[in-house]
């Protein structure tokens, strides 16, 4: 099989096998179990497949380009570490897979569980396998996330949700550091990818930054690897199903600290700053996390903290800067996996069929489950390292390490009684585990009568002691030559000599076993009777929590932090932040202007023509008055602006932009008319002639937005005729007019940008068209009117009053049928047919004269609204059947579908084709695919314009329940039309 | 010419901050009106100020800046009073539903304390 195909299934099967997991119904238990099975055989065959390279000492690689430009490229590789690792994930893996089967109750959406545990399985390979520093932090993080999904899984469980939080709070906190340790790494060296940067060690521990890189990877590592200070997620964590603790504390999570500190141990090791950071951490985790364990009084909570002690063991190993210490590490990895992972399906097995993991509950099982107590004391051995078993060897390594290691500092001597401490206390904690459980008598009142497991559900757990026995008793025929290609890529170099050998003769670190051994039994049976008072907390560091520091930390950040930094700097209210903005948009602009020397420029300004000015003078009029008016003057307000906005056209005609002249009209009659709408709902107020009098705060206020705004015009003013008085910078304007025509097909240069040049923005400009349409008119169908805005306004009360015969219809509105309004209604409807042919007009030119599909749509949608205004709304919806959804959709489907139809030919998204035609009356039509474009743009923007003024305009028409207020007891207005709803 | 451009630039900037900073979210409306006049007419005149400038080319023809105005701050107007047009729309739609909900029109949906 070629390299790059086992690579890419062994990453790419089971997140594809996730999906499908996901997909699965709820309760297909076994369907689920035999998929996740299947992926993880067929990745360990996967494995072994790449075992003949990995043996001739080759490596497995495949790269494929993903963001080359940023160093950053799909690339995988198996060395002979990354094989081992690959190796124990799927192979414990696959075992976790058929454990869970049984495990899990039927209850349990199993198919999630699976899919969570399928894709973990992926990020994890991904995690081992990255040829890429970045591909790895990426992986990393992956872990973190899928670990938190999969510890949360019984999420119904607040303990079970805690332990998820805090777990991905600290492992993506230190998955962030990795990520950042590793591009400061990829900086140093050059080069993000794995076999450079392994091959580049004296150049990074030669640079500057090397301290920074080192202390953000090992942030990363540490934390994932749960060591001191960091270790206190783990136990939290346990309330996480069995078979995903016996996964993610095995062989997996956890590990993947070690494993990155062991890949970049020739990089990064080798220095005092390393070997205090990681010998350190890991010696205190060691013995903290052993001498907790020993107290714990949940089976799961000891093997938790005693994972966090045999981690803190490895990291130490690999702390020392010696070769021979790698080798231990490395070996002690692979130990730890195999006999904690079955001591956690043995703990579960417990609790499955018991109902409790409480130690001080617990005992005698021993008699009703003989075989798994059996399982269970040959893998505590090994975890307390009694000969013949694999634990044994690599804890003798450990100590023939901890007697030679050498370092700068004198503190070493201590190394050797440490390592048998710790030792001994892991014999103290193993007793604890079996004798607890198994022996003692016969057990009382547990929640279930106990007895063995089912066959299947023991055999993970009968194959990894099996493994746990063969490794003690033959290792160099079992698992030297694996370890050997391990440590030869790790190194990059021939390992030094080590032996693996159960019997190395009577030497110094045997009798540090046989001293710990015995110590750890002795340890046990004195603290027998502080055992027996059923205390949950370890003597003397028991008010010693991390995760008491943790919840005040993230208390205060979430909390406290946030209240204090809202109250100092927030406000709930719109004025002052809107000043705020003005106000720092103003100094921004000016500080700028001021920074850079300010001024008129140096083209004569052209000379002042009367009429414009008196347009503007007019125009500015208009727009003060409607400033003043807006308050209490609504209409008189509307009126002004519209007025302004003439003013506005006016001047786009007389400045040579005929196309903006023609949108801006348009746009100002349908904004007028919606606003005119809205006027209709809100609340009446009266300027009382004795507002004169106004306070002093108010009036104060008043002077100060007087002063930002005529400050903010002024700047503006300035900066504006700055601007003009320049010569304008010829950037892209050139470009366009040469090629508007030449390539282009359009004369009009305008729409030719709009729907050719840039028209990826006209793109996204309809898009948000839509989107702004939708929402007004979902929001407008929950729409509730104030109390005080439901009843009839007075001038239509008073119409109907007024006019003699004259009935109030079903929808409320005025007519009598015969006479109301008879000229403007008979207008409307003769010019109906003449703006439509006007927007068809200005739709087909628009690509070489004035026009285009804004515009014209506009114009329909006046047209059509003409038609509400004056025929009302049952008039016209007889007559007129209106589906502007179907409009907004169609538009969209057309602009999108022109757009995409250039990709089939082989072009990039957008390319316009053109040619012109001949039609028949209509004469040459320039056919350009922007046309069909400008069609799309036509009818989303009818669409969306009659979508927004119509949902507005039956607002008036439908019946309306005033939103009930409490607070004032007024009588409910009686609803004068009978209630139809669209 | 320059001079009535921009000095009607800033009245109507003034007028539309103005009215921007008001309690009452009709004002805020026609605010946002008037300075997105202002932006439009600023923006476009960033192109300078041609009077007579052909604005269309003739078929087959390389324009020039010499002859033609420019079309590009005029297709970025012709944008922006699209989008205007919307936000103005939805912020009156937004605007009604809060005073339906709140039965004010303050823009901070309850009066002020006095």
């Amino acid at each position: 099989m070629p390299d790059s195909l086992i690579l890419l299934a062994l990453i790419g099967l089971p997140f594809a096998a996730s999906v499908a997991a996901g997909l699965l119904p709820t309760h297909a238990r076994n369907a689920a179990a035999a998929l996740a099975g299947g992926v993880a055989v067929a990745c360990l065959i996967l494995v072994w497949a790449a075992y003949p390279t990995i043996s001739a000492g080759g490596v497995l690689r495949t790269e494929i380009a993903w963001l080359p430009a940023l160093g950053l490229n799909l690339s995988l590789r198996i060395d002979g570490f990354a094989w081992l690792f690959a190796g124990l994930v799927t192979g414990i893996g696959a075992l976790v897979v058929l454990y869970a089967r049984y495990y899990m109750a039927e209850e349990d959406p199993v198919p999630r569980f699976f899919a969570f545990l399928l894709a973990f399985m992926g990020a994890m390979l991904g995690v081992v396998t990255s040829g890429n520093l970045i591909l790895l932090a990426f992986f990393w993080e992956l872990t973190s996330l899928f670990s938190f999904l999969l510890i949360g899984y019984w999420h119904h469980a607040a303990t079970a949700r805690d332990g998820a939080r805090m777990a991905l709070t600290i492992t993506a906190t230190g998955g962030l550091a990795l990520f950042a340790g590793v591009l400061v790494l990829g900086h140093i060296v050059g080069s993000y990818d794995l076999d450079v940067v392994l091959a580049a060690g004296d150049q990074v521990r030669a640079h500057p930054l090397y301290l920074v890189a080192l202390l953000l990877i090992l942030l990363g590592a540490l934390t994932k690897s749960a060591q001191f200070p960091f270790h206190f997620w783990l136990p939290h964590a346990m309330a996480a199903p069995t078979p995903v603790s016996a996964y993610l504390h095995s062989a997996t999570l956890v590990k993947a600290g070690v494993f990155l500190m062991a890949r970049l141990w020739p990089v990064l090791g080798g220095t005092d700053a390393w070997f205090l950071i990681v010998g350190s951490a890991g010696l205190l985790t060691m013995l903290l996390g052993a001498y907790i364990a020993i107290f714990q009084t949940d089976l799961k909570g000891l093997l938790a903290y005693s994972t966090i002690s045999h981690l803190g063991l490895i990291t130490l190993l690999l702390g020392l800067n010696s070769e021979l210490a790698l080798v231990a590490a490395i070996f002690h990895i692979m130990n730890h996996a195999a006999f904690k992972a079955s001591l956690f399906m043995a703990a579960g097995i417990i609790d499955h069929e018991t109902g409790t993991r409480d130690i001080r509950r617990l005992s005698g099982l021993n008699r009703s489950m003989p075989f798994t107590a059996r399982l269970a004391l040959v893998a505590a051995a090994a975890m307390a390292g009694v000969p013949l078993l694999n634990g044994f060897i690599s804890k003798e390594m450990f100590f023939a390490e901890a007697l030679t290691a050498e370092s700068p500092l004198g503190l070493l001597n201590i190394l050797p009684f440490a390592a048998m401490l710790g030792s001994a206390f892991s014999v103290a904690y193993s007793l604890r585990f079996i004798h607890g459980a198994f022996f003692g008598p016969e057990p009382r009142d547990l929640p279930r009568q106990p007895h063995e497991p089912a066959n299947w559900m023991r055999l993970p757990v009968e194959l990894l002691v099996l493994t746990c026995i063969m490794v003690g008793v033959l290792p160099a025929a079992t698992v030297g030559p694996f370890l050997a290609h391990g440590v030869q890529s790790v190194l990059g170099h021939d390992a030094p000599y080590y032996s693996l050998a159960v019997w190395h003769g009577f030497n110094l670190p045997l009798l540090m076993s046989v001293i710990a051994l015995g110590g750890g039994v002795l340890l046990y049976l004195l603290l027998q009777r502080h055992l027996r008072r059923g205390l949950d907390r370890p003597p003397l560091i028991g008010r010693l929590e991390g995760q008491r520091i943790f919840e005040r930390t993230m208390v205060f950040l979430s909390w406290r932090l946030a209240r204090r930094a809202e109250a100092l700097a927030g406000t709930r209210r719109l004025q002052p932040m809107l000043r705020l903005i003005v106000g720092a948009a103003f100094l921004a602009g000016g500080t700028a202007a001021w920074l850079r020397g300010f001024g008129p420029g140096n083209l004569p300004a052209s000379p002042v023509d009367p009429v414009l000015a008196l347009v503007w003078i007019g125009g500015g009029a208009c727009a003060i008055g409607a400033a003043i008016m807006a308050k209490y003057h609504r209409l008189a307000a509307l009126i002004l602006i519209g007025a302004t906005g003439l003013a506005l056209v006016v001047t786009f005609v007389w400045f040579s932009a005929p196309d903006l002249a023609l949108t801006q009209l348009t746009v100002e009659v349908v904004t007028t008319v919606l606003l005119l709408l809205g006027l209709r709902w809100l609340p009446k107020r009266a300027d009382t002639p004795d507002g004169v009098g106004l306070e002093v705060l108010s009036r104060t206020r008043r002077l100060r937005d007087l002063g930002l705004a005529v400050a903010a015009g002024s700047g503006l003013a300035a900066l504006s005729y700055a601007v003009m008085t320049r010569v304008p910078p010829e950037l892209l304007a050139q470009d366009f007019l040469q090629r508007g025509y030449t390539e282009g097909g359009g004369t009009n240069v305008v729409n030719v940008i709009l729907v050719d040049f840039r028209a990826f923005d006209t793109l996204g400009e309809i898009f948000v068209v839509a989107a702004v349409a939708l929402t007004a008119y979902a929001l407008l169908r929950r729409f509730r009117p104030a109390p005080d805005s439901v009843e009839v306004p007075e001038q239509q009360a008073h119409a109907d009053g007024a006019t003699a015969g004259a009935v109030v219809t079903g929808r409320g509105e005025v007519r009598d049928g015969a006479d109301w309004l008879l000229v403007p209604f008979t207008l409307t409807r003769l010019i109906f047919p003449v703006m439509l042919v006007t927007a068809v007009f200005l739709l087909l030119r628009g690509h070489d004269m004035p026009g285009g599909g804004f515009s014209a749509g506009m114009v329909v949608a006046i047209a059509i609204i003409l038609q509400y205004m004056i025929g009302g709304t049952d008039w016209t919806e007889e007559r007129l059947r209106l589906r502007p959804q179907l409009w907004v959709g169609m538009g969209l489907l057309i602009a999108a579908c022109t757009a995409l139809a250039a990709l089939f030919f082989g072009r990039p998204f957008l390319t316009t084709y053109f040619a012109y035609a001949e039609l028949p009356l209509i004469g040459r039509v320039p056919t350009a695919s922007a046309l069909i474009f400008d069609i799309g743009i036509f009818m989303l923007v009818v669409g969306a314009t009659l979508l927004m003024l119509v949902a507005l305009a039956h607002q008036s028409v439908r019946g309306h329940r005033a939103v009930p207020r409490p607070v004032e007891p007024t009588e409910a207005p009686v609803p004068l039309v009978t209630a139809r709803t669209r | 010419m320059e001079l009535v451009v921009s000095l009607a630039i800033g009245v109507l900037t003034g007028s539309g901050v103005w009215l921007l900073l008001r309690s009452r979210t009709f004002q805020v409306i026609i605010g946002l009106s008037l300075l997105s006049y202002a932006v439009n007419l600023f923006i476009f005149s960033t192109g300078g100020l041609r009077t007579g400038a052909a604005a269309i080319l003739e078929k087959g023809q390389e324009g020039s800046l010499a002859q033609f105005a420019d079309p590009l701050p005029q297709a970025l107007v012709l944008t922006a009073i699209v989008i205007g047009f919307a936000t103005t729309a939805l912020l009156l739609v937004v605007l009604l539903a809060a005073r339906g909900l709140t039965g004010t029109d303050h823009v901070d949906g309850r009066e002020r304390d006095r």
